[in-house]
């Protein structure tokens, strides 16, 4: 053992020697040197993380990459985002180059100085950032900089099933969000139980998730604009406690969450087709998957989801491209941020969608870019009356919202104050705590976390 | 080997005796040296894998370290905050709750499906492979199977429940059923701890058994005189190791309620100690607090352990110490 010892120690002292070598000898700039200039033309590997699947969109967008860039060649690591992958390979000093990571996320991932800035990038490459919708790009800024280049736009509207509403004798536009007691009664009327379980849900109003939404149909932004949490907003207080109601009148928290996860919602014999549920509001993206489903009798409906003065809003969600600190090839990195965003590109991948449209034969729901001019051309060129007036009506919901739907505000402490309202309303749900008393701790915490990122 | 010489001591007088490293021979030194070549791709391993970032997480715990920042030192503020965060307090009785549920529920569990084992003959072969495949399932797929299983509407559990009358919980969106579900879906990965009492229960004589039955002792008296002070070696390990598990459970909780697939959680009630670990390392970017919580996860485990082995040595039996 004895001769043992020395190699031993010397292999501990190196381990910890590298561990915190590991950990402490990057660069803390967080600069954006090279970041592609004027006239640079990119090449080498461009490593790309976060892009998980590719349907026909985002095939003929990488390839209109590899076309416009020859002599770049992308590896792309197929799989979702993954906070635990991404921030590893950052701290190793051996990141991607191009990571797509949902928006939400970019405040707190700029405050760390994971990400970097990218004004070098959208200068040196001529990236017109006024083609991207307002509310996106406000959702990739921190501090007056920009660290994403933003890429797809979710809103949402109400959804119905039409044959719900007819066997309870409920019209259309009582699906509403304007007067809460109304919605309330509306929803009694259209919910069914069997053995004192729901058999049919009338409006789920989407909790936990949508609560920033309902917060700000009732005028409350549960985050400020200089990034602090609202979370106990008297506003978003009452818009929990009138969720919270509306889900007890149908059943009670555990009751309709068990019987929501029992839906199949990417199904043909999704929720509206085997009546189990009237109406939701639901993002953009779910108007595609529902299409398949009218062979099975869906019969869709759809209203605006509106404030409480009956003005359509939303929140917006969607993901951008952002270039990690240390990214060895970030001139690559950037032209594909460029070029998956750009409007051409985008009419490439609505021709792509078209042909898979009418291999389908069925019909085009549009296609929400978060660029504004692409959107705007695309919905000219390609959206034509499907023949059904419930998906026409939808899509026009749909995008008739784009315009006035708003962003939460970027946070140094977005995450945190994410985990923090989605702990208060579960338990507020769950009836752990009262709405105020939940929110209260929910903002107590977030503000701590924010005061904390504040001082860097 | 060993040599000892000793001088006779001087009357009244005990000399204590001299000793002289043993002489090892050749063939000694060159069977030490295979030795350490044998052990020493654990060595390292466990140098690398284990000793090194443990070093490195007690030397981060004194930090603020945001993985991308150099860490900067801040003394023991990271094992104040432990007490001062309430969420840290509740993952913390969330899993002991879950352990206090599984450790025991797993024990006889594991234990009535190896008795059983011991009786089905032939078809012993197939059962054994049977109950150990579950062992071999990712637990992420294991917990996306039993929510549909748990389903409190639709679920087989519930269905299977209503055979009998009796009317099911909400497992998975209930509070009070939340910890109860972790531990049933836990209880789908106790075939490795079957096959160890398998065993153990193979290694009690039978002599024992056919002379309590002349005595007249019924099954009951054999199970707790007999069968249970046989196998508590291997009763005893299991309940240390068990423990030592729940304690670090994060497959299941993190998959049921908290991945990608659930956009929010279900109640705090399902926040296990190792989850908000997670969270705050590589959601917060506290990987210093992370550090210190982790820490503050060994020292309670040493401690459980420590107690557990220092009760257990008064009434665990082992075949070699006779």
């Amino acid at each position: 053992m004895k001769h043992l010892r020395l190699p031993v120690v010397l292999v501990a002292g190196t381990l910890v020697l590298s561990a915190c070598a590991g950990v402490g000898n990057k660069s803390d700039s967080g600069g954006s040197d090279g970041q592609a200039s004027a006239d640079s033309t990119p090449s080498g590997t461009l490593k790309v993380m976060g892009l998980g699947g590719e349907d026909e969109v985002g095939l003929a967008r990488m390839t209109a990459f590899k076309t416009a860039f020859p002599g770049v060649t992308v590896q792309n690591n197929k799989g979702d985002f993954d906070a635990q992958q991404f921030l590893t390979a950052v701290s190793s000093g051996n990141p991607p180059d191009a990571v797509y990571m949902g928006r939400n996320l970019i405040g707190t991932y700029a405050a760390k100085g994971a990400i970097q800035p990218l004004d070098d990038c959208i200068k040196n490459s001529g990236i017109d950032t006024t083609q991207y919708r307002e509310a996106a790009m406000n959702e990739v800024k921190l501090k007056d900089k920009i660290y994403g280049i933003p890429e797809f736009y979710t809103v949402s509207t109400n959804l119905i099933s039409e044959t719900a509403l007819k066997s309870a004798g409920v019209p259309v536009s009582d699906i509403q969000t304007t007067d809460w007691d109304k919605l309330e009664a509306t929803a009694k009327q259209l919910y069914k139980a069997k053995n004192g379980r729901p058999a049919r849900i009338g409006y789920d109003p989407k909790m936990p998730d949508f609560f920033p939404l309902w917060a700000m149909a009732n005028g409350a932004e549960i985050i400020k604009p200089d990034g602090s949490p609202n979370l106990n907003d008297p506003k978003a207080v009452e818009a929990l406690q009138f969720t919270i109601k509306l889900i007890n009148a149908q059943g009670g928290w555990s009751n309709f969450k068990t019987f929501r996860d029992t839906f199949d919602l990417f199904g043909e014999k999704n929720q509206f087709t085997k009546d189990q549920l009237a109406a939701f509001p639901i993002e953009n993206w779910y108007v595609n998957v529902l299409r398949d489903a009218r062979a099975n009798g869906l019969k869709l409906q759809s209203t605006p989801f509106t404030d409480r003065q009956g003005q359509p809003i939303s929140t917006i969600g969607g993901s951008a491209w952002v270039i990690p600190k240390g990214a060895k090839n970030p001139n690559a990195a950037c032209q594909w941020a460029k070029t998956l965003t750009a409007k051409e590109t985008w009419l490439k991948a609505a021709e792509a969608r078209m042909q898979t449209v009418a291999k389908d034969k069925s019909f085009f729901t549009g296609l929400f870019t978060g660029n504004k001019q692409a959107d705007e051309e695309i919905k000219a060129k390609y959206l034509k009356p499907s023949g059904d007036a419930g998906f026409d009506a939808a899509i026009k919901n749909y995008y008739d919202v784009l315009d006035k739907a708003k962003s939460l505000n970027p946070s140094a402490a977005g995450a945190e104050i994410d985990a923090a309202w989605k702990s208060a309303v579960g338990k507020a749900l769950a009836g752990s705590a009262t709405p105020q008393a939940a929110l209260d701790q929910a903002q107590s915490e977030a503000k701590t976390a924010f005061d904390k990122a504040s001082q860097g | 080997m060993a040599t000892t010489v000793e001088r006779p001591a001087a009357r009244g007088q005990v000399e204590p005796a001299r000793r002289r490293p043993p002489k090892r021979s050749p063939l000694a030194k060159r069977e030490d040296r295979a030795g350490w070549l044998f052990v020493s791709p654990w060595v390292l391993g466990f140098l690398i894998f284990t000793a090194g970032p443990m070093i490195a997480s007690l030397v981060l715990s004194f930090t603020d370290y945001q993985m991308i920042q150099t860490p900067r030192v801040v003394g023991l503020d990271n094992y104040r905050e432990l007490f001062d965060d309430p969420r840290v307090l509740k993952s913390l009785s969330n899993t002991f709750v879950y352990a206090a549920m599984f450790v025991p529920l797993g024990t006889i569990f594991a234990l009535a499906l190896a008795m059983m084992l011991q009786r089905v003959g032939k078809a012993g072969g197939f059962f054994r492979t049977a109950f150990y495949l579950p062992e071999m399932t990712p637990a992420v797929a294991a917990a996306a199977m039993f929510l549909l299983l748990l389903n409190g509407q639709q679920g087989l559990v519930n269905k299977v429940l209503g055979w009998f009358g009796i009317n099911g919980p909400n497992w998975t969106a209930d509070p009070n059923w939340l910890k109860p579900s972790l531990a049933a879906v836990s209880l789908w990965t106790v075939g490795g701890t079957v096959i160890i009492y398998l065993a153990a229960l193979n290694g009690v004589p039978k002599q024992l058994y056919e002379a309590a039955e002349l005595d007249g002792a019924g099954p009951v008296t054999r199970f707790f005189r007999i069968t249970v002070p046989m196998i508590s070696g291997a009763l005893f390990f299991t309940v240390i190791t068990h423990t030592i598990a729940s304690m670090q459970m994060f497959d299941q909780a993190y998959t049921m309620f908290y991945g990608p697939q659930q956009k929010a959680t279900a109640s705090d009630e399902s926040l296990v100690y190792m989850v908000y670990l997670f969270q705050n390392a590589f959601q917060f970017f506290k990987m210093g607090f992370a550090s210190a919580m982790a820490w503050l996860l060994f020292v309670i485990i040493m401690a459980i352990t420590f107690l557990q082995v220092r009760i257990g040595n008064r009434y665990v039996y082992y075949h070699g110490e006779r």
